[in-house]
């Protein structure tokens, strides 16, 4: 049955192609069929493999669809490996995301555009799928620029807005910043390993290249920058706030669920590399911290439901980045899964509360619907507890991996960890509060569909309990250097549990109890500013505008008559002048010619007789 | 007799289509497509299977799939020679693909002295297949001329508001850069008669002939600017611009495609066959000619407000790596060169297709009259957004293909130039997006005066899409076509040494 493989990514290709070519002008019902549908047969056709593999020897395997390019010693095929991390990554994207497909036929129901949307969503899973389960790293290049695509196009879904096709040519143009990276990284490794396969390029990476040499070095810093492009990390994290711009179903598919984990799962796949470039590998770590603290601070200040989830985001993909740093490959694959359930489910649900809100986003414009939106209610409860990891979450278990492991490397990471898990706290249970408890500011019709209320339920489940899953990942990492710690109970996992929890009680004093006076604190003369500063994202958008996007824009509009024209255009004005110098010579007059010719003579023996 | 044949054939249709004027309005675009059709058949049949053909010239066999040869001026050494390879057979297929465009895309747009026209547009094909094929350089700078002439003519009259600027520039340019080349060319064949005691202008022989390293070098300068100019690279590329601006849009289609791939084709056949010692020494300057093209136009790309003008500069940017490849000189970055060639003409030709719809339907080519247009126009905007796209380097489409082949030959050769050179792939997002943006999204800014893409249009441009996806999906048909040319010429420019 693994024969089915190539099958997996095909189908939703091939719903794709369907749905393009429909005539879009008046939606056909069959649209969100075709466009749910085809995930749900590739997640089906998923958990047919899944079950066959885990039952059996657990090798992996390898399906080969044909050639894409040979020449010399390049040779690319259309190659699908499967093995535990794959596998793990198909589950992610097929079940997230056919549970996504579902809640978006009933979210996008009275869209007019609804056939494009599931064109755009099934593209998107396919070319997820090709990058999950690609052998080599053109093909995964493929699936990853894909990806860019489909959450170019979605973003940019309702284009009549301006702002939303500024927000997708942003996201498509930053992370194609970190493409680039990893395209000269393909190249590197290509002229000196002589190919692209990926398992057989580790295999060459641990033999030929020694332990921090330039070589795994350089190579690792440029495949850490797409990753980091792809999965908005610092430095190349301004798009995905700016990315909710697309359709909330969107936004918990690709900007929560997949396409922004895709980093993490290119240095999980190339984690051979990195062991070898030690201070590459640390940067990842440290480029985590810096990222979970500064997103989630940024969280703490946002007004937009969608904004705080997106920062959320980027700070928990932070904790991924710090586990495959200090060489928690493992944790960071299971914290990757448990945060696919909870921040689908609560973008979901974000979403189930923004379509009854008539597209309000602001959370001080919410309030009270605790009663009158009770599965949005239990959605974020359960959402938010596993995103702060408090205790018997899915997230507790993932997270929990990620600090212990981190204090063996490092305890001053730890410690940052440690606060930006206490920072969650807060601004998780900040969200929830101020929407759900409190006076109803509203009056709203809820009305749920089943294809929005039974995702909400089953992401729920897993939110809870998708910590329990085991997944088999054992065969693929190196193990950790002391695992019995994990075991242990003493102060360090003590502090670990009780900081997500602490944060949680500050925001039961400011946002439930009022027991302190947010008011007070936001527009404290000191706290003030570092709330704008929080709430503009640390101001590097502005940064980034007076760095790059202002002096591009001058210098290309200074330049667009093509100053190398105007040297051309000097030639032709010259020889024009020439020219008029010449024909005013050209007068008719005799006299003028017959005394130009005497003159000449005149100084033609003059020359003769003084040379 | 296949070859000439091909090029009688659009010769001959190409004057009857302008004799058919006068029977009736219309018949000039039907005898357009009905000799494009008997030309396509040609090729097809072409009879490439049997024969590898042998020119023996200074001892070493060539082989080439299809050669034709008479004497022309005997007295100079001038034959009417000419030779068919497999890069020569993948440019000839896309000049009458491309023709068919230029043909579809003027069918309703043209509409005063149609025989005249499409007489232009077929001898224009029949000139640069004949570059295509010539191995005698007297016959190449013939039809070099002869592709160059018509051309003149379909920019000055039928172009737009300042088409006789244009026209006169696009002649200029070409002109003193083909005199370098005649020139050149002559010497060639004066310092071969010193030294063999025999005239001759024919390729094989001028091959290998031993030269000063210094007149080398003028010669090789004197053709690599004609090619470049006609390719076109910083800083000889200012004429493209304005001549797409102003050309008819089959025009366009036919320059953009066809037209551009000559100087290509050129540096790749001639330049570095002949001198390649001389190559060899300048590769690094011309290697740092491609990669500021490449990101140079890029830029000024993105500052264009007249949409064919931006589409124009990313056609320099693109051509760029063909010269980039071309110098790296090794199969990886030669192949790239190729796959490069046949999708720009095809990704070029598309989005100058929808720049001329476009203009047919707004009366504007400029992108701030533009905006909103998806709503009106889904068909032609889809497909624009398909050829921005491929334009922007997206992997499964042609264009990649060519564009990291080119980068990762070049990469074996000089790491800094391919590396500069691939920060194009933050750029080309930079201009196609924002094209994308200010024409077809937003909110509706002008109406259009015709209705969307019809089934003519259709038809066009979708075969152009598969043509795209097939070059990026399935690039191995190809390759192997071009590989045995291109691992040819590599044997016969030892000295250029892949390094």
């Amino acid at each position: 049955m693994l024969e089915l493989l190539v099958w997996v990514p095909l189908i939703p290709f091939l719903g794709f192609l369907i749905l393009v070519l429909t005539p879009q002008k008046n939606s056909p019902a069959f649209a969100p069929w075709i466009g749910a549908g085809s995930v749900g047969v590739s997640g089906l056709l998923v958990a047919i493999i899944g079950y066959q593999f885990l039952h059996g020897t657990m090798q992996p395997y390898h399906a080969m669809l044909g050639s894409w390019l040979a020449i010399d010693d390049l040779a690319i095929p259309y190659g699908f490996y499967l093995d535990a991390l794959s596998l793990t990554m198909l589950f992610v994207v097929t079940g997230v995301g056919f549970l996504i497909h579902v809640y978006s036929a009933g979210f996008m129901a009275d869209d007019p555009g609804v056939t494009r949307f599931f064109a755009y969503m099934n593209l998107f899973v396919a070319a997820m799928l090709v990058l999950v389960l690609a052998d080599n790293l053109l093909l995964l290049y493929l699936g990853w620029e894909g990806v860019g695509l489909g959450s170019y196009l979605l973003i940019g879904f309702w284009y009549e807005d301006a702002n939303n096709g500024y927000a997708a040519r942003k996201a498509f143009v930053i992370t194609r910043i970190g493409d680039t990276a990893m395209a000269i990284g393909l190249f590197l490794l290509f002229t000196h390993l002589h190919t692209l396969d990926i398992q057989e390029l580790m295999l060459r990476v641990t033999r030929q290249w020694p332990v921090g040499s330039w070589l795994p070095i350089t190579a690792a810093a440029l495949l850490l920058g797409s990753a980091a492009g792809k999965s908005a990390q610092l430095p190349l994290q301004t798009w995905l706030p700016d990315a909710m711009a697309g359709p909330t179903p969107v936004s918990a598919l690709i900007h929560a669920a997949t396409m922004v984990t895709a980093g993490v799962y290119l240095i999980a796949r190339t984690h051979s590399l990195f062991i070898l470039a030690p201070p590459i590998q640390f940067g990842v770590a440290i480029i985590g911290t810096l990222t979970l603290l500064m997103a989630g601070c940024a969280a703490l200040a946002q007004t937009d439901i969608k904004r705080i989830l997106a920062y959320s985001t980027i700070s928990q993909i932070g904790y991924m980045f710090l586990a495959l740093g200090v060489g928690a490959w493992s944790s960071a694959i299971f914290h990757l899964l448990t945060h696919a359930f909870f921040k689908a489910l609560l973008f979901l649900a974000a979403g189930a509360v923004i379509f009854c809100f008539h597209h309000e986003h602001n959370i001080f414009k919410m309030g009270g619907l605790r009663k009158t939106m009770p599965i949005a209610f239990w959605s974020f409860m359960i959402g938010s507890a596993a995103l702060s990891a408090l205790p018997f979450t899915a997230g507790f278990y993932s997270k929990h991996e990620i600090l212990l492991a981190t204090f063996q490397v490092s305890p001053v990471l730890w410690m940052a960890g440690c606060l930006g898990a206490l920072i969650t706290g807060i601004y998780s249970f900040r969200l929830v509060f101020v929407v759900f408890f409190g006076a109803q500011s509203h009056k709203i019709e809820t009305k749920l569909g089943w294809q929005m209320s039974i995702p909400l339920g089953v992401l729920s489940i897993l939110a809870v309990f998708g910590g329990m899953l085991q997944i088999p990942l054992a065969s693929i990492f190196p193990a950790l250097l002391n695992t019995d710690i994990q075991q242990s109970f003493n102060a360090v996992s003590v502090i670990t549990v009780a900081a997500p929890v602490i944060g949680l009680l500050i925001a039961v004093l400011f946002y439930l109890t009022g027991s302190f006076s947010v008011q007070q604190f936001a527009n404290h003369s000191l706290l003030k500013p570092i709330r704008l500063f929080f709430l503009s994202g640390w101001a590097i958008d502005a940064l980034y505008d007076y760095l790059f996007i202002r002096p591009f824009k001058a210098i290309t509009s200074l330049n667009k008559n093509d100053v190398i024209d105007g040297v051309y255009a000097c030639i032709a004005e010259f020889s024009q002048n020439l020219h008029r110098v010449a024909s005013a010579s050209q007068t008719g007059r005799v006299r003028w010619y017959a005394s130009s010719m005497v003159l000449g003579t005149v100084v033609i023996i003059a020359i003769g007789l003084l040379s | 007799m296949m070859l000439p044949a091909l090029m009688a054939v659009l010769v001959l249709g190409g004057f009857t289509a302008w004799f058919s004027e006068s029977k009736n309005q219309f018949a000039p675009r039907w005898v357009a497509i009905i000799t494009l059709i008997i030309a396509a058949l040609l090729l097809v049949t072409l009879d490439r299977g049997a024969g590898q053909i042998e020119i023996v010239s200074t001892g070493v066999p060539q082989k080439w799939l299809a050669a034709f040869y008479r004497p022309w001026i005997p007295r100079f050494g001038i034959g009417f020679h000419l030779a068919l390879d497999g890069l020569s057979l993948l440019l000839i297929a896309l000049t009458i693909l491309l023709g068919f465009m230029a043909v579809s895309c003027s069918w309703t747009e043209i509409s005063h002295r149609q025989g005249f026209f499409f007489f232009n547009i077929l001898i224009c094909l029949a000139g640069t297949v004949g570059v295509f094929l010539a191995v005698d350089l007297f016959l190449l700078f013939f039809f070099w001329e002869l592709m160059i002439i018509p051309m003149y003519f379909l920019i000055s009259i039928w172009g737009h508001e300042n088409r006789t600027y244009a026209a006169i520039k696009f002649v200029i340019f070409t002109q003193v850069s083909s005199l370098l080349m005649l020139v050149s060319m002559i010497a060639l064949v004066l310092i071969n008669h010193a030294s063999s005691g025999e005239y001759s202008f024919d390729y094989f022989k001028l091959q290998n002939i031993p030269l000063d390293p210094d007149m080398a070098f003028w010669l090789m300068l004197g053709f690599f600017v004609a090619f470049t100019v006609k390719l076109p690279a910083v800083p000889f590329h200012t004429w493209l611009p304005d001549a797409h601006t102003q050309a008819p849009t089959g025009g366009s289609v036919i320059l953009a495609g066809v037209m551009l791939k000559t100087g290509a084709y050129g540096l790749l056949r001639f330049v570095i066959v002949l001198f390649p010692e001389a190559a060899h020494q300048f590769a690094p300057i011309a290697m740092l000619l491609g990669a500021v093209s490449v990101l140079y136009a890029a830029m000024m790309a993105y500052a264009q407000t007249d949409l064919k003008r931006l589409i124009a500069y990313t056609s320099i940017s693109h051509m760029g790596f063909i010269l980039l490849g071309i110098f790296s000189w090794n199969l990886l970055a030669l192949q790239g060169v190729v796959m490069t060639m046949l999708a720009h003409g095809i990704s070029a030709a598309a989005l100058f297709m929808i720049a001329g719809a476009l203009q047919e339907r707004l009366h504007s080519r400029e992108i701030d009259y533009m905006g909103g247009l998806w709503a009106l126009l889904p068909r032609l905007s889809a497909l624009a957004l398909f050829f921005a796209m491929a334009s922007l380097g997206l992997p499964g489409l042609g264009n990649f293909v060519g564009e990291f082949l080119v980068l990762l030959g070049a990469f074996k050769v000089n790491i800094l130039l391919s590396s500069v050179a691939a920060i194009v792939l933050i750029l080309a997002p930079v201009y196609a997006l924002a094209m994308m943006q200010k024409t077809f999204y937003g909110p509706l800014k002008n109406q259009s005066t015709m209705g969307d893409f019809k089934r003519h249009e259709l038809i066009s441009l979708g075969l152009l899409v598969l043509a795209c996806l097939w070059l990026g999906l399935y690039p191995k048909t190809i390759l192997d076509i071009s590989a045995p040319a291109l691992q040819q010429e590599m044997q016969n420019s030892v000295a250029m040494k892949p390094r």
